[in-house]
């Protein structure tokens, strides 16, 4: 047999809005033994109906394809879509950041969220709460990066993704 | 978090509101439903107040709500209804837990109605409340709890659907008491349009041609048939029949397809997987085309998986996408109901060039006749008049003696060595006559199921095969047998252990019995009279012909202790870890053994 290669994908999903959906989702994959990198649901539909969960899970392509189908028998789950397998897509996730410094490490942290396009949220004499919003591996270089300069505390909140193009997880 | 069922457009003019437990009788009568088999409670009692004021469901009081679902599910298997049970909250939920997961395993449709505290107090920790929704999902198929009356109604019509679309399965619905005390809008079924319309879509014709192409280029084709004809319907099992004709193809069954295709068939391999036939597993091992319809690869089927069936072209039809290339990577995979694609794989059949392999087909049957030769299920019993009586005997004896009696039979067992001997010599003509539990392997599974049968065929001949450590566990339901007088037949293979346990530790424990002996047992014959029911007990081999016959004979319940050689070990055998062509064969066929690997040990 040959050994298949792990690697990491997004899964968007819209399912009812209902009671214990979430939990079918998350069980299946506890229960599955599959992983959850992040996730992130919240209701996308003007009546507020419909929920959107974005998923990272990482496994190998076969094993992938496996959550896919799990989640497609799930009744409340009206769409499932591998973006990662599907063509390009945008995937975007927000993190607040807080840093507490002084002095030299303060100005340079500063200087680093200029660059990044990082927005300070709160500040005071002696911390900073900044807000990224981006790709997760450019959040991950950014709080790589505050972690010398007194990072202390970080919240993220997954990946929301869409994707590119006039297409719609509709039509997939 | 507003809606809880699929969309249902009231009409105001017609809407009738009624008390919530009559509400849900309605819709249960609504959906054809003649019998509930249950066990009364506190957070139930206005459903069973309902019940006791109408006549048109009749509810039938099991002993243990594990019971309860048993019985629904043979009730189901049977008669290809949606089998229906009714528990009370905390305990009756939790309770019911085993029957249900044992439903999803086996994919068979039902319905559980479980009492919940009223919805105030849901989350108080409440006399005998339990998070049943919680403790549920993953054993069922999908499941309710009805916060709100309007979605009553619309939820037991949509939870019907659910459970007999696609791959069936068990749901729950999960009924707080002020719901069904308090008043609720009936909403007819076709007002009420179930989410799994969503799932509907043709088989994909390209793939089947596909497949055909495949099939007319092989030369050691074989079916592999599973459950999921059964659950397509009798249709299927003829359609399977027509294909088999058609092609001339051997055919081999799992555990859960016995009887979609005649076991006294010529083209029958017998069962396949750890204990299937010598014939059924070399074939597989050594076919060059396989074809998997409604069977799922389950590791008691495929053994070791890098050797299963190493050099062919697998076909897989399922109805459940998630079952294709989930265990065994095949070459195609074909989505939807068996029964409709054995269907068109007959008329592409018919449509493509004439099957251009018959000598190569005739030279692959030449080989399977010859593994057929070795008898692989063939055992030794002593003739002598007091001989101890082999289990294999017994169960063979209990099968040939039934189909004499020219009755409709139907077929339970517990789980066991027993349950496989019964799969080995059982040979049924017809589907949805052989009840057992597959996936989860649930002992105590047949004595219930026996209740469930003989209440949806009460003229038939229902039996259990069972072995008295497996029917120990649901014994109660003898009294559920004397209520209802139902001529129940249960054969007690005795053995004095737990008998596949036994033989695992003898074949890879060193024989170290650790706890495997049925100690202080019962005396069965007792036990069946204190039910009311008829006892009988052989020991000696020239008594048990006419101690079956006295059995099958009797027109009341009847429990046969047939006490046996205590030592029989279950042959064919493919231990964990081995593949097909590894079986370990019975002292008749004496051919060398596989040794069982550590790896194998942690297969189980």
């Amino acid at each position: 047999m040959q050994v298949e290669v792990s690697g990491s994908a997004v899964i968007s999903l819209l399912v009812d809005n209902e009671s214990g959906a979430l939990a079918r989702i998350v069980e299946l994959f506890s229960g599955r033994g599959y992983n959850i990198q992040s996730l992130t649901v919240a209701p996308v539909d003007e009546h507020g109906h419909t929920s959107r969960v974005n998923i990272v899970t990482t496994g190998t392509q076969s094993s992938i394809r496996q959550v896919k189908t799990q989640l497609e028998r799930l009744v409340p789950v009206s769409r499932v879509v591998n973006l990662t397998a599907e063509g390009p897509y945008v995937a975007r996730e927000m993190a607040l950041v807080k840093v507490v410094s002084s002095g030299e490490p303060r100005t340079e942290a500063l200087r680093i969220a200029q660059a990044f396009r990082a927005r300070a949220v709160d500040t005071t004499a002696s911390s900073f709460v900044f807000e990224l919003t981006g790709s997760t591996d450019k959040l991950d270089s950014f709080i790589e990066l505050m972690r010398p300069l007194g990072l202390v505390e970080v919240s993220r909140t997954g990946v929301a993704s869409i994707c590119r193009g006039p297409q719609t997880i509709q039509n997939f | 978090m507003t809606r809880t069922t699929g969309s249902t457009t009231l009409d105001a003019q017609t809407t009738t509101t009624l008390p919530g437990a009559e509400v849900l009788l309605r819709a249960l009568v609504e959906q054809g439903v003649e019998v509930i088999f249950g066990y009364p409670g506190g957070a139930v009692l206005p459903i069973y107040d309902a019940l006791f004021k109408q006549n048109h469901i009749r509810h039938v009081l099991v002993r243990h709500e594990q019971a309860a679902v048993h019985a629904a599910e043979a009730y189901a298997r049977s008669t290809g209804k949606v089998g229906v049970v009714l528990v009370t909250s905390g305990p009756g939920a939790t309770n019911a837990v085993t029957g249900l997961l044992d439903a999803m395993m086996d994919s068979i449709p039902l319905v559980c109605l479980s009492g919940q505290v009223p919805t105030p107090l849901i989350g108080n920790d409440a006399f005998q409340e339990a998070d049943t929704t919680g403790i549920t999902r993953p054993v069922t198929k999908y499941n309710y709890l009805v916060r709100k009356p309007e979605d009553l109604a619309p939820a037991v019509h949509e939870a019907f659907a659910i459970a007999r679309s696609g791959r069936p399965g068990p749901v729950l619905i999960d009924l707080p008491k002020n719901i069904t005390v308090g008043d609720a809008p009936y909403v007819e079924a076709h007002a009420v349009t179930p989410r799994t319309t969503r799932m509907g879509s043709q088989p994909d014709r390209a793939a089947i041609t596909r497949a055909v192409a495949a099939m007319k280029a092989g030369k050691r084709p074989l079916f592999y048939t599973g459950g999921g004809v059964i659950n397509s319907g009798p249709q299927a099992s003829a359609a399977l029949r027509r294909l088999v004709e058609l092609t001339g193809f051997p055919v081999t069954s799992t555990l859960m397809g016995l009887g979609a295709f005649p076991g006294t068939d010529q083209r029958f391999l017998g069962m396949l997987g750890m204990h299937g036939t010598y014939e059924a597993n070399l074939a597989i091992h050594g076919c060059d085309v396989l074809i998997a319809l409604g069977s799922r690869f389950d590791d008691r089927v495929t053994g070791r998986l890098d050797a299963f069936s190493p050099s062919s072209f697998k076909i897989h039809v399922d109805i459940d996408p998630s079952q294709i290339n989930k265990i065994v990577h095949v070459n195609e995979g074909i989505v939807g109901d068996v029964g409709q694609i054995i269907d068109l794989m007959i008329e592409e059949w018919e449509k493509q060039p004439a099957y251009a392999h018959k000598s190569d087909l005739d030279a692959w049957w030449t080989q399977i006749e010859s593994w057929r030769a070795l008898d692989c299920l063939r055992f030794g019993q002593d003739k002598a008049p007091d001989a101890v009586i082999k289990p294999q005997q017994a169960i063979q004896r209990i099968y040939e003696l039934a189909r004499q009696t020219g009755r409709d039979t139907y077929v339970s067992t517990e789980v066991g060595q027993h349950q496989m001997w019964a799969a080995q010599f059982f040979r049924f003509d017809a589907p949805n006559r052989w009840l057992t539990s597959g996936g989860l392997g649930t002992m105590g599974y047949g004595l219930p199921a026996a209740v469930g049968a003989q209440i949806a065929h009460p003229d038939a001949l229902v039996m259990d095969i069972a072995g008295e450590a497996s029917t120990l566990m649901n014994i109660q339901e003898l009294g559920t047998i004397a209520q209802y007088r139902l001529p129940v037949k249960i054969f007690i293979i005795n053995n004095h252990y737990m008998g596949m346990v036994r033989q695992w530790q003898e074949l890879l424990h060193g024989s170290r019995y650790s706890e495997s002996y049925s100690d202080a047992l019962p005396d069965f014959v007792k036990l069946a009279e204190s039910f009311h029911a008829t006892g009988l007990r052989v020991t000696r081999l020239d008594e048990l012909d006419a101690t079956i016959q006295k059995a099958l004979e009797h027109n009341g319940p009847v429990l046969v202790d047939i006490c046996v050689a205590e030592g029989e070990n279950c042959f064919p055998m493919i231990p964990s870890g081995a593949a097909h062509n590894q079986m370990i064969l019975g002292p008749e066929q004496e051919a060398s053994s596989a040794t069982i690997s550590k790896e194998g040990q942690m297969l189980v």
